[in-house]
């Protein structure tokens, strides 16, 4: 399988970001013919097109707008998720750096679509750069007439904080709340942000729409595999040679993408890696040829997420890289709920532990046993995906730590696992 | 209920039993039907639903589909075909359950020996149903500084808490006081205040009481009590006329807390600070032990009761004799006091309103009060409620909270007739009709009102002369309904007793032939005087006229009242007997004094201002002290015309056998608002009222209540403060001919014309300091 540039067919041009490029591109030429179409349609081409939503659920984009109520003379949002925080995760960062317009012009059609006037695109606080750009791009949409004639968007700025990627907490940030998700039903597209009808849709989702108006819902179904059409941006990270955004049809492998990019990095071999951030279950050398589509990684016991895929070699202790997810979801647990609270405070107590070489083969039972406890028990899936790298860990490597915790310390040298280490040629 | 609501009912099958719930509720509270107690902390059926403790996940499945995980069964109303399996039946349940409450507990210190939650604590008592006998926890602790008070009367203890947010849930969707929230995130997260901005609602003691673990405990009981040592008696509320069902804990025969009771229709679970935390007044004032009796030489000395009782009936005997009735006694003790009038003093000069008042109240309430139907329920139901000399949260908080809830459960139309817009309006979002003092009769007027509208209507709407003619005649020509609402708890109950000249028990009138023969046969007399009866003012007049020479004076403060230096001269010039708790203005100047029996120490009822009756047992039961009607009774047998009063028991059962009266009712003359009156360029006219904390005789004892008190201020609006320029913060000189208060400005939304000062606070006494009230003109200088 070849990549296929779509979203990122531009990114290697100087100017990319300009609005100047974008409309060399055909830019603002999909929104055009959008505005001239019924909204009906519209949401029935994206239905038509089998784009899924690229934020890691990968529920089918037309069909969340097709939820929005019409004709109840209520005011409509479009809500972008910008706010990319997932360890492993960065897509939409390059994405919203290399083509801000893109998704402009994705939010005129999808608030089009939905009848809303208004789209908010909320960015993760840390991304300052991407703000500027943003900014930068909005403005420029409206100098250039894109935007203020009926369809405005409001850039926000999170705080800082992982759970305002859950899209209800994200509301609730967005209204100037304290970013925790909120009970559902109501679901957003009934009573979203202010309680008005609302689709939240994740920056590559949103971005994919233009490249569909344009080219027909048929040429994006030509793309992909039998439910996951298309093409999205897998990217690597960790211990690979390139690493980088490879945008190519959905039911790719790792094994070609590890091609793409010059594979594992020098005389190592690959360990274990994360299909879809650090929330999703991990998978080994034994998955490489898994197609990297929302049903091929399910069959697999993962799930694609939001196909970062973090390559880790067999330098890396698998006991120190979950410690450190882990140490991660405790910290942004948002505290709303008892398992994730209080859970990931402990796991993280008892992965310390285990790091250290200190335990029993019982501290795992008891590990894997608060895992289910936490599992599927608390209010968002925040907590589900914080057990997820330990339960597949413990699946996978449960030798791992029980060397570990015989040898009484740890095996494995940290050093050995930065990109900074020598190479070990013909190691 | 007069109109049937036909709910639709769903049946599910909870652990294998069916039952029939009406549709919306909550798979928690179906199973509370079927006796099936799911563990939880954070619901709460008063609450909006947060699924946030997840302590009472069950197993669900509709019509053959299940939920792929367990759900939380507070937050799920039930479905047709569904089947839900609670930790009784469901391995997964139980599982998820006993999770969760371990999670609870590895944060949670081992404080329970020392908690004050201890013995009657949810964790407790759950972790005992749901949690494991050991800890498989053995890592590190969260530790907080322990514990942080939140406001005078509130302390945090944030070691203890389990983040259910019940605490800051009532205070933003109950009380509308979002003074608490939670801050932080993941486990670090807790509970807290703005910076500088304590936690000063008048609702906080609810979240002490709602708290199912010991994070939040009440200053003034902390480590004073284990739950298990104490006595609980059901009592009502004395402070004011919501008639909030209680609970009195007593060790040893001492109060040591006071909480909310269960009563869907009046306070719900909830009650105000002022009812839970101003009972100390009992024990903090020095009571009166003994009888006292005025010697030859002046002076008070002890006497033995046989001796003070025959002193008492000999002076009331020997002259023309009145009764002053304060509004905090009890309906059994008002009836007292009105059948004493009538057959031992065999006058009808005896009034309930030792406050300001007029006729124009008087004939108001014989006309639209006594016998009132108005409810809590009709709040529920009524389209538009119009507030009339009246601010509920400062005045009556279950009225402010019942409005606060129809207010933001379905946008219920509020209008307040006031010159000051209050916060409690503002957070009922009300329309504020601002109004100059004095002219409330012609905002009233305009009012556009239904059938389905409610009037409640002040006791302070008697300070402006035709205000209750005018809702009177709204009421009249609208049909709304109408509701006083006094401040005292008693009023309601005495104005039913015929405390009051001229209504006899049960709101006969005084001026019925048939009326007063129905009481004097009911009575067992030959029969009842005619004489149309004074009001208090009049009797004061009357003492100083040489017409009156006695007075029997039951729980008065004549500080609350006008012509303060003329009741004073007047107690000094009568023969005055007093019934009294403890040395009062009274009794310093009475001739006989008699020590009766504070409210936790008597059994009794208040008619709240529904005209409910709120019974209460004696929490304190070794008292000596007696109820008011049985010392009444003693003095009458002593004058030699027996009231027949051996118990407080005996007093209700009379009542109750009294029947209803279906005889000539009142009528009222309709008193015209008097003129806006010229105002000087430094004269204001005065407005104002007690608010809920301030230096009432009932919060004595209590500090830690007192420091959530409102600051005293005195408000002006900002044009009268750009002509004076004067900011907020500089000092106000309000005076008078007869005195003046310095208090510093707050420049508000008031009627220009107007300022406004609280009624009773510290430094701003205004009955005693100016001696004026409501409507007069003060002059103001900026110092």
């Amino acid at each position: 399988m070849k990549l296929v540039p779509v979203l990122s067919a531009h990114w290697d041009e100087k100017d990319s970001f300009t609005i100047q490029a974008y409309t060399r591109h055909d830019g603002y030429k999909a929104s055009q013919k959008a505005l001239a179409m019924e909204p009906d349609a519209l949401i029935q081409l994206v239905k038509d097109s089998g784009l899924r939503g690229r934020g890691g659920a990968g529920f089918p984009t037309g069909m969340k707008w097709g939820f929005i109520p019409q004709g109840d003379n209520k005011e409509h949002y479009l809500v972008v998720n910008a706010d990319e925080s997932e360890p492993g995760t960065c897509k939409d960062t390059p994405l919203m750096m290399a083509n801000p317009h893109v998704l402009i012009e994705g939010c005129i059609i999808a608030a089009h679509a939905i009848r809303a006037k208004t789209a908010f695109i909320y960015i993760r606080g840390e991304l300052t750069h991407v703000v500027r750009r943003v900014n930068q791009a909005i403005e420029d949409a409206y100098k250039a007439g894109h935007l203020g004639k009926g369809i405005e968007i409001i850039l926000h700025v999170g705080a800082g904080a992982y759970i305002c990627g859950e899209e209800t907490a994200l509301l609730d940030s967005l209204e100037g709340f304290r970013g925790q998700p909120r009970l559902r039903p109501p679901f957003p597209a009934i009573a979203g942000l202010y309680g008005m009808p609302t689709v939240v849709n994740n920056v590559e989702s949103i971005a994919s729409v233009p490249a569909i108006v344009l080219h027909g819902a048929e040429w994006y179904q030509s793309m992909g595999t039998e439910k996951s059409k298309g093409t999205t941006m897998y990217s690597l990270s960790g211990h690979v040679k390139n690493p980088g955004q490879f945008e190519a049809p959905l039911g790719i492998t790792l094994r070609e993408l590890l091609e793409l990019a010059g594979g594992v990095r020098e005389g190592h071999r690959l360990k274990f890696w994360t299909p879809g951030g650090s929330s999703t279950p991990i998978f080994t050398d034994a998955h490489l040829d898994i197609p990297l589509d929302y049903e091929g990684v399910a069959a697999a016991g993962s799930m694609l997420g939001t196909k970062a895929l973090q390559i880790f070699d067999e330098t890396t202790s698998i006991i120190r890289a979950v410690l450190r997810w882990t140490e991660f979801y405790k910290h942004e647990s948002c505290g709303k709920c008892t398992p994730c609270r209080e859970g990931t405070w402990w796991l993280v107590q008892i992965l310390r532990d285990l790091d250290a070489g200190v335990g029993t083969e019982e501290d795992l039972n008891k590990l894997l046993d608060i895992c289910d406890n936490i599992a599927g028990r608390s209010f968002c899936a925040l907590a589900d995906g914080a057990v997820a790298p330990i339960i597949s860990s413990l699946k996978y490597f449960r030798q791992e730590y029980l060397d570990q915790l015989a040898n009484k310390g740890p095996l494995f040298d940290p050093d050995e696992s930065t990109l900074f280490a020598p190479a070990k040629v013909g190691a | 209920m007069t109109t049937t609501e036909i709910l639709e009912m769903i049946t599910v099958v909870i652990d294998g039993f069916e039952v029939s719930v009406p549709k919306g509720t909550l798979v928690i509270r179906a199973a509370e039907q079927l006796g099936i107690q799911i563990p939880r902390f954070c619901d709460h059926p008063l609450l909006e639903p947060v699924g946030a403790c997840r302590q009472c996940l069950v197993d669900i499945e509709i019509n053959g589909r299940a939920f792929p995980k367990p759900q939380a069964s507070c937050t799920i109303p039930v479905e047709p075909g569904m089947i839900i399996k609670t930790q009784l039946t469901s391995d997964v349940a139980d599982k998820a359950q006993k999770g969760v409450m371990e999670l609870l507990l590895i944060n949670h210190p081992l404080d329970c020996p020392v908690c004050d939650k201890g013995g009657e604590c949810p964790l407790q008592n759950q972790a005992m149903s749901t949690g494991r006998s050991e800890s498989r926890f053995s890592g590190t602790k969260r530790s907080f500084e322990k514990p942080v008070s939140i406001s005078s009367q509130v302390l945090l203890d944030r070691e203890r808490c389990v983040l259910c947010a019940r605490c800051t849930r009532f205070s933003d969707q109950i009380a509308s006081d979002p003074f608490i929230t939670l801050n932080e995130r993941g486990a670090l997260q807790q509970v807290g205040i703005y910076e500088n901005a304590p936690f000063k609602s008048y609702f906080s003691g609810n979240t002490v009481q709602i708290c199912p673990v010991g994070a939040l405990t009440g200053t003034s009981y902390r480590f004073r009590a284990r739950p298990f040592d104490l006595v609980s008696t059901p009592s009502a509320c004395e402070h004011c006329a919501s008639g909030c069902d209680m609970r009195t804990d007593v060790r040893r025969g001492k109060t040591l807390r006071r909480l909310a009771g269960d009563d869907a229709s009046v306070n719900e679970e909830w009650n105000c600070d002022k009812g839970r935390w101003a009972f100390k007044y009992v024990t903090a004032i020095d009571r009166l032990k003994h009888p006292l009796v005025r010697n030859d030489a002046g002076v008070l000395v002890e006497a033995s009761w046989p001796e003070a009782l025959a002193v008492a009936a000999q002076g009331l005997k020997a002259n023309a004799s009145a009764v002053l009735v304060g509004g905090r006694a009890t309906y059994e003790d008002a009836y007292g006091y009105s059948k004493f009038a009538r057959i031992a003093l065999n006058t009808n000069d005896i009034d309930f309103r030792s406050r300001l008042s007029s006729d124009e109240e008087r004939e108001f309430l014989a006309s639209h009060v006594v016998g009132s139907t108005t409810t809590y329920r009709d709040i529920d139901r009524a389209d538009h409620v119009l507030l009339v000399g009246f601010e509920p949260e400062e005045e009556s908080p279950i009225v402010f909270l019942r409005l606060n809830k129809q207010s933001r459960k379905r946008a219920l139309k509020v209008t307040a007739i006031a010159s000051k817009l209050s916060i409690g309006v503002e957070k009922l979002k009300g329309d504020f009709v601002k109004t100059a003092p004095g002219q409330e009769a012609i905002a009233i007027t305009r009012q556009v009102l239904s059938a389905k509208s409610v009037i409640l209507v002040g006791e302070r709407a008697c300070e402006s002369a035709g205000a209750l003619s005018a809702v009177a005649a709204l009421a009249d020509t609208t049909g709304a309904k109408i509701a006083w609402i006094p401040r005292r708890a008693g009023e309601r109950g005495a104005l039913q007793a015929g405390a009051i000249a001229h209504l006899l028990p049960g709101a006969r009138l005084v001026s019925d032939v048939a009326a007063r023969e129905d009481i004097a046969a009911f009575w067992g007399v030959d029969s009842l005087p005619s004489t149309p009866g004074r009001s208090s003012d009049e009797i004061i007049a009357a003492v100083h006229s040489g017409a009156i020479g006695a007075l029997v004076v039951g729980g008065v403060d004549p500080l609350d009242g006008a012509h303060i230096p003329e009741s004073l001269a007047a107690l000094e010039k009568a023969f005055v007997v007093a019934l009294e708790i403890a040395p009062s203005e009274v009794t310093m100047r009475a001739d006989v004094v008699l020590p009766v029996a504070a409210i936790t120490e008597k059994s009794g009822s208040f008619l709240n201002w529904e005209g409910r009756a709120r019974s209460f047992d004696a929490a304190v039961l070794d008292s000596l002290n007696r109820s008011d009607l049985r010392i009444l009774s003693m003095i009458a047998q002593e004058m030699g015309a027996a009231i027949n009063f051996s118990t407080v028991t005996a007093a209700a059962r009379e009542i109750a056998t009294l029947g209803t009266w279906d005889g000539a009712r009142a009528s009222m003359t309709p008193v015209s608002a008097p003129d806006m009156p010229v105002l000087a360029a430094h004269e204001f006219i005065l407005n104002s009222w007690r608010r809920l904390l301030d230096l009432g005789t009932l919060q004595k004892g209590e500090e830690n209540l007192a420091g959530t008190a409102r600051q005293t201020i005195a408000v002006i609006s900002p044009k009268r403060a750009q002509i004076m320029e004067v900011v907020d913060g500089d000092l106000l000189k309000i005076s008078t001919a007869q005195g003046s208060v310095t208090l510093a400005a707050l420049v508000e939304d008031i009627h220009d014309d107007a300022i406004w000062a609280p009624r009773n606070s510290r430094g701003s006494q205004l009955l005693v300091h100016l001696g004026v009230g409501h409507g007069a003109v003060v002059r103001v200088t900026k110092i």
